[in-house]
């Protein structure tokens, strides 16, 4: 699996997406500047966290029309895969390439803690690794993870099974209302979706911060196993 | 020529930063404060003489970047 980061002036996760990256292939994934336009011969492209240009005027706002998106544009109409975590989820929200919006956390604070996901589906390239309603912990840190799309999203996305991931406690449960087990207060406690044709990933907490027991625990290990399983050639 | 594009959560999405301040007013003892709503005011200055070619423009802005059409509304209103 040939993968690739994106960097963005005030991205800062790449380095442990990259660890991430490494550590289920091998080797060190390409980084590729934000004014790149040569995503040739690459199977992934992730667009990690951060604050990309400052979240000025929106988080993702800037990022999602610079020189690069246009390339990740093509590369997603050509059928590749491409996953965005946390930042990288708002940017592909305001690129149009996943649905609806990211908004102010529901209780206005940055929120930097542990949640726990609930798949809720396991035969996507991202997913295949659990099992439907497997329930594993991750770290999240944002200001912005309060998902939200009009009814007609909503709908669509549940009919359609695209969404991947919902805040959960940790047996399972899902209570929207809850701010324990939601803290954002994302709708429908969504915390990521996928495109129509699964190879599209956004999602707020950071799988990338859980692949190794020094990091204290794997649990965000099967997402990136699971890509270089479904990716390899 | 002036041209101010007013941006504002769509009606019936969350606006937490709206409650809070609502809620602070309250607190404050203004009475009476039945909703907050909270928006961006984008001010810009632009070539051209033309109202409708700067308010078309404008709008173009809006939809392109300045707003989210997801979540937010906008306002063009030409200053001249």
């Amino acid at each position: 699996m040939k993968a690739a980061i994106v960097v963005f002036p005030g991205t800062n996760r790449e380095r442990d997406m990259a660890i991430a990256l490494r550590r289920v292939t091998g080797h060190m994934p390409r980084m590729v500047w934000h004014h790149e336009t040569d995503l040739t011969g690459l199977d992934l492209v992730v667009l990690a966290g951060g604050f990309s240009y400052g979240d000025y005027l929106r988080c993702g706002a800037m990022a999602a029309h610079s020189p690069v998106m246009t390339e990740i544009r093509s590369f997603a109409q050509k059928g590749g895969h491409i996953l965005g975590v946390c930042n990288g989820f708002q940017i592909l929200t305001e690129a149009g390439l996943l649905p609806g919006a990211l908004l102010r956390n529901a209780n206005l604070r940055f929120l930097s803690q542990d949640c726990h996901l609930r798949v809720e589906r396991a035969d996507t390239p991202f997913t295949h690794k659990w099992k439907k309603g497997d329930v594993f912990r991750a770290p999240m840190a944002h200001g912005d993870g309060n998902y939200t799309a009009d009814q007609n999203t909503l709908d669509r996305l549940d009919g359609e099974g695209l969404v991947a991931f919902r805040y959960a406690a940790p047996n399972g449960q899902v209570v929207a209302e809850e701010t324990a087990s939601n803290p954002n207060g994302s709708v429908n406690s969504i915390a990521g979706i996928l495109s129509e044709n699964t190879r599209i990933c956004g999602m707020m907490p950071h799988p990338e911060d859980l692949v190794d027991p020094l990091m204290g625990g794997v649990d965000g290990l099967p997402l990136f196993e699971g890509l270089v399983e479904a990716l390899v050639r | 020529m002036k041209v101010r594009v007013t941006v504002m959560l769509k009606e019936g999405v969350l606006d937490p930063q709206g409650k809070a301040i609502g809620h602070a007013l309250h607190t404050l003892g203004f009475p009476g404060v039945n909703d907050v709503r909270v928006g961006k005011i984008i001010d810009l200055d632009v070539d051209g003489t033309d109202r409708a070619a700067v308010q078309k423009q404008a709008e173009d802005m809006a939809r392109d970047l300045l707003a989210n059409l997801v979540i937010e509304d906008f306002t063009v209103e030409v200053l001249g």
